[in-house]
């Protein structure tokens, strides 16, 4: 309650120790006090290294070789096999009895990735017949065409988490600005926004990729591309709810009277004011997404089979129902992820709910 | 009411939410057929203190005691409250849209009480429901019985609500806020219904208000709270004749006084609005529509220095004619001049320069600042879109002239105010920092829309006065839009009374106020001097049947 001016100094004064914390600040102080979601998201960011470090992970090419006095980069580039005493200028195959006998030759040592096996590397030395059980060489089997299911996960993995994170990039920038531009302008605009939505929800999405998947190569691009292009109206029908409350606020008012651009109003007074949905609504929309890949490729639509996915593990387990090595870590792996997104989703709603302290 | 035990008595209440207390070693008693008042800004404590009688807090820890009768409410189980509250004590609440089930008819409703409380058949409840709707005012009981809460009106729906609370003739009607919602002319007639009743059913009423005027025309004793103690209690004639304790003082102080400064004759016309028409269009179906007329031609002048008010109820079409002159409202017919030149033919250009002359403010001081801003940016970006040319050092200079200028900035804490965010300011300091976001830009027009409607009345009273100041020191005219006939009489001078979008009376502001011509400017003016808001001579009521 302000009274007269000293009081409202006295106020002021008082309220001075408290440092002046941003909605974004207090929020996030919201968002660590729920712990689980917190640890979430701190888990999400440790794999999520992970994943784009892969390929330093797990690699066919070693690290780094010392031969004969020389220090080389197999993982950085490709080298005839003549450098290390080979007969023929083709690139190295380092699974080779002999390069490994040449290797271990005095002097020489080779720096190899953690798990020495690209996902798309094949074993041929490897005598056990594919799928293989887990093994030292193969710490979780192989896969029905001989290739390193460890390897196969991490990618897995990388590509899954990374195809959630473009697509709820792209979806996000498109649902925002349709949302925007329908709920900021309202009558007309609004209304045929809402109709064409509509007719763009009653595309049957599968059928669609279907035809596409026979027409084109399927790639991750184009799926990036077919996904995103359909999977931004709900986000829309919420940003577009949020900014039809908010430009009948008062302060957007006080905005357009003070002769504002329309640009400017949305950009400065409401859409800061109408972001809770959209944050909340990501770590949701990226599972969604990984999900929705994983599908596809568990249903042989997706991704070629060069590019390592979840799905297409999850298809081979259940081509190789004895081959429990392929399906068990794919669930936990898969299990794993969504936990973490759904949690840090929960907190992310609790911290932007405004009717808490 | 001494003799006789009392109906109710709280002693020595405590609530804590968490660590919070909200309600500090409060002490209050009803007695049987006692009409008492608990009066309080907000965040004084008072609706939680009524909801703790009948236990309706959740989460909230007790300390000391409610005695109803001989029953100690605090330690009975919830099942025995149950059967006590709306039987034995009842509750009408502040807004009867949401405090009724839009999904049940009132007669439903109402007869829900009865078959809970008395086991009474349908048939039977139905026909005392009417009986209760007729007696409470509502014109074909027999036909409202089956409405819904949204086809009454505000009214309607206030003694639909007090009718529910009364269906067991309960020994105590606590009452929060009933008519704080409601126009003043329904706010009267709701008043004179609660009076009648208590006299016919010989119930006590505890009456929650933030309006002291209310309170001296309805109880007979009054207890005053502030932040969650009870600071005086007496019998209503002597707390308001004598009041003892500096908060009460300043209470009954914080009446608005005129303060309004004669303008000369030849004072320019700033602003003049011309038949300026306001029709919305509403679509029902698919082909069909329907024009409803918002503002129906208004004219209306305004001089430099001069402030004129606008009042009427809800629904009059205040404020439209203002968002209509302030330019973000579009006309259907008519126009705005300002200095000379028109609004509805104004290109982009003079519009820019038509939204540096005039300004507003507007009521609601948590919904008027961007809550992502800090003060500091609120207040530059009209300036930095007005003024371009200013360098950062003198856009400050002014930023904090202004803030220093509406009284938030008194010795040295202006710099700590500009980088805090809205929310850590109260609803009268918010509403000091949106004057000194509309004043930054030095407008020659301020649109105030109920700009102390919101505010607690003590500091309804110092909003007013700086509104008064700034009006002094800058030559500003004031377009004044309230519903509050008494905010209007201190600050206007000149007032315009508005019904159904049409202006059914205008003058110089006192002389509107002794001489009323309009039939509908004597119902407002009865129904704010029955609540006592105004010396208003009985000349002017007089002539009313």
């Amino acid at each position: 309650m302000s009274a007269s001016p000293a009081i409202v100094t006295q106020a002021a004064r008082a309220s001075a120790v408290i440092e002046a914390r941003t909605p974004w600040r207090r929020a996030w102080e919201r968002f660590k006090r729920n712990r689980v979601g917190y640890y979430s998201l701190w888990a999400f960011l440790v794999l999520l290294v992970l994943a784009v470090i892969s390929p330093l992970l797990a690699n066919e090419n070693p690290l780094l070789v010392h031969y004969q006095g020389r220090n080389y980069f197999p993982i950085f580039s490709n080298y005839p096999e003549t450098k290390f005493g080979g007969d023929f200028r083709t690139p190295v195959d380092w699974f080779d009895p002999f390069i490994k006998a040449q290797l271990a030759k005095d002097g020489n040592w080779a720096l190899y990735t953690l798990i020495r096996y690209s996902p798309n590397s094949v074993n041929y030395n490897h005598l056990e017949s594919d799928p293989a059980p887990p093994s030292r060489d193969h710490w979780l089997g192989t896969d029905p065409h001989g290739r390193d299911i460890v390897a196969r996960l991490l990618f897995g993995f990388a590509v899954s988490v990374l195809f959630g994170i473009a697509l709820t990039f792209v979806g996000t920038l498109i649902g925002v600005a349709a949302g925007a531009l329908q709920g900021y302008f309202g009558g007309w605009v609004d209304l045929t926004g809402q109709r064409l939505i509509d007719v763009w929800n009653a595309v049957p999405i599968l059928y669609i990729l279907i035809i596409l998947a026979a027409m084109f190569e399927p790639s991750v691009v184009l799926l990036l591309f077919l996904f995103a292009i359909f999977g931004w109206t709900t986000l829309s029908d919420y940003v577009r709810a949020e900014f039809l409350r908010n430009r009948s606020l008062e302060f957007v008012k006080a905005a357009r009277a003070m002769g504002l651009s329309h640009w400017r109003i949305i950009r400065r007074h409401i859409l800061p004011n109408s972001m809770t949905p959209v944050i909340t609504f990501m770590p949701f929309r990226m599972s969604e997404g990984i999900l929705g890949l994983t599908a596809l490729d568990f249903l042989g639509l997706g991704v070629p089979s060069t590019v390592p996915s979840l799905g297409e593990l999850l298809r081979f387990s259940k081509e190789n129902l004895d081959a429990w090595w392929i399906g068990v870590p794919t669930f936990f792996v898969l299990v794993f992820t969504l936990l973490l997104l759904t949690f840090i989703g929960d907190a992310l709603r609790d911290a932007f709910d405004t009717r808490k302290g | 009411m001494a003799t006789a035990p009392p109906l109710l008595e709280i002693d020595n209440l405590c609530i804590d939410f968490g660590s919070k207390r909200v309600v500090d070693h409060v002490s209050l008693t009803v007695g049987v057929g006692e009409k008492v008042g608990l009066v309080g800004e907000s965040g004084s404590g008072k609706s939680v203190t009524a909801l703790a009688i009948l236990r309706l807090l959740d989460a909230a820890t007790y300390q000391g005691a409610i005695r109803f009768g001989a029953d100690s409410i605090l330690t009975k189980s919830e099942r025995w409250m149950r059967g006590l509250r709306g039987r034995d004590i009842a509750m009408i609440f502040q807004e009867p849209m949401t405090a009724l089930d839009p999904l049940y008819t009132v007669g439903s409703q109402i007869g829900e009480v009865l078959e809970v409380h008395e086991g009474v058949r349908p048939n039977a409840a139905r026909a005392r429901s009417i009986e209760l709707l007729r007696r409470t005012g509502i014109p074909e009981p027999e036909r409202r019985i089956d409405a819904f809460p949204h086809q009454l009106s505000g009214g309607q729906r206030q003694r639909a609500m007090i009718a529910m609370a009364l269906a067991c003739r309960p020994k105590l009607l606590i009452a929060d806020e009933p008519t704080t919602a409601l126009d003043a002319t329904v706010q009267a007639q709701i008043l004179a219904l609660l009076d009648d009743l208590q006299r016919e059913f010989g119930m006590a009423i505890l009456f929650i208000t933030h309006d002291l005027a209310l309170v001296r025309r309805f109880t007979h004793r009054v207890g005053v709270m502030e932040l969650g103690k009870l600071v005086e209690s007496g019998p209503t004639e002597t707390v308001f004749t004598q009041p003892h304790h500096p908060y009460t003082k300043r209470l009954l102080n914080s009446r608005a006084e005129r303060q309004v400064e004669p303008i000369g004759a030849d004072a320019p016309i700033v602003l003049a609005a011309r038949d300026v028409r306001v029709t919305f269009t509403r679509s029902e179906g698919w082909f069909r529509h329907s024009n409803f007329i918002a503002v129906g031609g208004v004219t209306l002048e305004l001089r430099s220095g001069e402030t004129v008010g606008i009042v009427g109820e809800s629904g009059s079409g205040k404020t439209t004619l203002g968002m209509a002159m302030l330019g973000l409202q579009s006309m259907s017919a008519g126009d705005v001049l300002i200095n000379g030149q028109s609004l509805a033919e104004a290109d982009r250009e003079l519009l820019r320069k038509f939204r540096r002359r005039i300004q507003v403010v507007f009521q609601d001081p948590f919904a008027s600042l961007n809550p992502r801003m800090t003060i500091n940016q609120i207040l530059e970006e009209g300036l930095a879109w007005h003024m371009p040319e200013l360098s950062d050092a003198e856009r400050r200079k002014r930023v904090l002239a202004a803030l220093a200028e509406v009284g938030l900035g008194a010795a040295g804490g202006l710099e700590d105010v500009l980088d805090r965010y809205p929310h850590q300011f109260s609803g009268g300091q918010r509403q000091r920092i949106a004057i000194a976001r509309a004043v930054v830009i030095e407008p020659e027009i301020l649109v105030l829309d109920e700009p102390t409607s919101a505010l607690d009345v003590s500091v309804q009273k110092q909003v007013l006065t700086l509104l008064a100041g700034l009006q002094k020191r800058h030559g500003m005219s004031y377009i004044f839009i309230s519903h509050d006939l008494s905010v209007i009489r201190a600050m206007a001078h000149r007032m315009l009374v508005m019904k159904d979008g049409l202006v059914v009376e205008q003058g110089e502001c006192e002389a509107v106020i002794r001489q009323p011509q309009m039939p509908y400017t004597r119902a407002l003016l009865q129904a704010v001097s029955y609540a006592g808001e105004l010396d208003v001579p009985p000349t002017a009521l007089g002539a009313t049947p």
